[in-house]
C-alpha cells in the first residue's frame, strides 16, 4: 500500500524525521560518490575504463538528484535538491563514510565501488518492494543501472585481484584500508529500524548477510583475502565524516558558494 | 462519440504526431515515441491533456532537453497548455524500444538491443549493423552515451556502438 495513500501515516513526526534522514542518506552516498567517480574524468588508466567511470557517475549524480528532489519535498522547508546538494556542510550530509573516500589508485576505486555497489543492490533490491511508492520507484528504475555497476566493478576486481603480482598486492593493500568503512554499512540504528518496521526499507541484519556471502564469493574468485572485521564503527550516515569530505565538498560546492543562485 | 470526445481524440492523435517528429537529442535518428519514453496522452479530469515522460537512465543528460524539446514542439503547434509530466514507475528498459526505432537504430549503424524474446533464448547476439555478422565483441559496457556500449566485428573489423540492453 502507498504510504501516501494512508491519511495517518505522515502526521507521525517521528517516521517523518527517520524518512527524510533515510532518503538524504541514500541521496548523499550516491551524490558524493558521484562526484568523486567525476574526478578521475581525462584521468582513467584507459579510455574504455574514463568513459565507464564517467558513465557511473551519471548514473550516480542521476539517482541523487531524483531522491534530494524527494527529500526536499519530505523537508517541506523550500530547499530544492541544489539547495541541499550545494547549500550543505559536512556535518549535514549524511552519506556512507566508504563513499567519501579518496580514488587513490585504480585498485581503491574498483574496491570502493564494488563494495558499495553489492550494498545498493541489497538496499534498491529490498526498497523495489517498499511501501512508499516514490522510493519504490526510484529504487526499482536505480537497481538497473547498479545492476551494470556491480558488472563493472566485480569484473575488475577479478582481473585485478587475480592479475598480475602487483595488481595482486595494491588490491589486497586497497581491501585493508577502506575494510574498516563497511561495519557501517549494514548496521541499524534507530532510523534504519524505524523505516524497516514501517515496511518502507529492508532489514539490515538479513540484507548484510546476504551481502557478506556476494562479498566472500567475489573475493574467492579474485584470490583475495578478507580482511578481519574493524571494531571501530564510523558514522558517516550520523553526519560524523572524515576529514575528506570537507575537501570533497569544497570543489563541489564552489561555484554556488562564490555566486550564490547562480544558474546556466 | 460526443463531439467533446471527438476534439479531444483528435487533439491526443495530434500531440502523439508532434511527439513522434521530436528527435532524442543525442540519436537523432531516433524520435522520442520510438524511444518509448512518451508513456501517455490521455485526457485529465479538467480536460486538459497531459503527456508522460520517462526519463531512459538517471542521469542521462539529454533528459532535461528531451523535456524543453517536446515543450517547446508543443507550444510551437498551439498546445501550449498540455501539461508535461515525469514518470518513473516501471522503469524503462530496452524492451519499450518500437520495431520501428529498432529498425531505425540499424539503418544509422548502431546494433539495436535485442527483443526480450530473443533474449530469453539463449545468448546475447549482437550483430554488426555494417556487415551483419554476429562474430563481434564487447570492446566496453560503457559507451559515448549513458545508453550505449562499444562493440567491434571480428569479420569487417569495424567498430561500432550497440544499444545497451537494460
Amino acid at each position: 500500500m502507498s504510504a501516501v495513500a494512508e491519511p495517518g501515516a505522515r502526521s507521525d513526526p517521528t517516521l517523518e524525521t527517520a524518512r527524510l534522514r533515510y532518503v538524504l542518506r541514500l541521496a548523499d552516498t550516491s551524490l558524493v560518490l558521484g562526484q568523486r567517480l567525476g574526478e578521475w574524468v581525462g584521468h582513467a588508466p584507459a579510455l574504455e575504463e574514463d568513459l565507464g567511470l564517467a558513465n557511473l557517475a551519471l548514473d550516480l549524480i542521476g539517482q541523487a538528484r531524483l531522491l534530494l528532489g524527494y527529500a526536499a519535498e519530505l523537508e517541506g522547508r523550500g530547499r530544492d535538491e541544489d539547495a541541499l546538494a550545494y547549500l550543505r556542510d559536512a556535518p549535514e550530509f549524511l552519506n556512507l563514510t566508504l563513499a567519501e573516500q579518496p580514488n587513490g589508485d585504480f585498485a581503491d576505486t574498483v574496491v570502493r565501488q564494488w563494495l558499495i555497489d553489492a550494498w545498493q543492490l541489497e538496499i534498491y533490491g529490498g526498497l523495489a518492494g517498499s511501501s512508499d511508492e516514490r522510493l519504490a520507484a526510484i529504487a526499482a528504475k536505480s537497481l538497473k543501472e547498479t545492476s551494470y555497476h556491480y558488472r563493472f566493478s566485480s569484473g575488475w576486481l577479478t582481473r585485478l585481484g587475480d592479475g598480475t603480482e602487483e595488481s595482486h598486492a595494491r588490491t589486497q593493500r586497497s581491501l585493508a584500508t577502506l575494510w574498516r568503512f563497511t561495519g557501517e554499512l549494514f548496521a541499524p540504528d534507530e532510523v534504519d529500524e524505524r523505516m524497516s518496521a514501517a515496511g518502507i526499507a529492508p532489514a539490515l541484519p538479513e540484507a548484510g548477510g546476504r551481502w557478506q556471502e556476494r562479498i566472500a564469493a567475489d573475493l574467492r574468485r579474485a584470490t583475495l583475502q578478507c580482511p578481519a572485521s574493524h571494531p571501530y564503527p564510523w558514522h558517516g550516515k550520523r553526519g560524523v565524516h572524515t576529514e575528506h569530505l570537507g575537501h570533497l565538498l569544497a570543489e563541489m560546492q564552489h561555484l554556488q558558494r562564490t555566486y550564490p543562485g547562480a544558474r546556466w | 462519440m460526443s463531439a467533446v470526445e471527438e476534439a479531444s481524440r483528435t487533439s491526443a492523435e495530434r500531440v502523439w504526431q508532434l511527439l513522434e517528429a521530436v528527435p532524442d537529442p543525442e540519436i537523432p535518428v531516433l524520435s522520442i515515441v520510438d524511444l518509448g519514453i512518451v508513456r501517455y496522452v490521455q485526457q485529465a479530469a479538467d480536460g486538459r491533456l497531459r503527456v508522460g515522460l520517462t526519463p531512459t537512465y538517471s542521469g542521462c543528460p539529454a533528459t532535461l532537453a528531451i523535456r524543453s524539446a517536446a515543450r517547446a514542439a508543443l507550444d510551437a503547434a498551439g498546445f501550449a497548455d498540455v501539461a508535461l509530466e515525469e514518470v518513473l514507475a516501471p522503469p524503462w528498459s530496452s524492451d519499450w524500444v518500437t520495431p520501428a526505432g529498432r529498425a531505425k537504430l540499424a539503418a544509422f549503424g548502431i546494433a539495436p538491443p535485442p527483443a526480450r524474446a530473443a533474449r530469453e533464448h539463449g545468448p546475447l547476439e549482437v550483430r554488426c549493423p555494417r556487415c551483419g555478422s554476429s562474430a563481434t565483441e564487447r570492446v566496453s559496457e560503457f559507451g559515448s552515451t549513458p545508453c550505449k556500449a562499444h562493440y567491434r566485428c571480428s569479420d569487417c573489423r569495424e567498430p561500432f556502438d550497440h544499444f545497451k540492453c537494460i
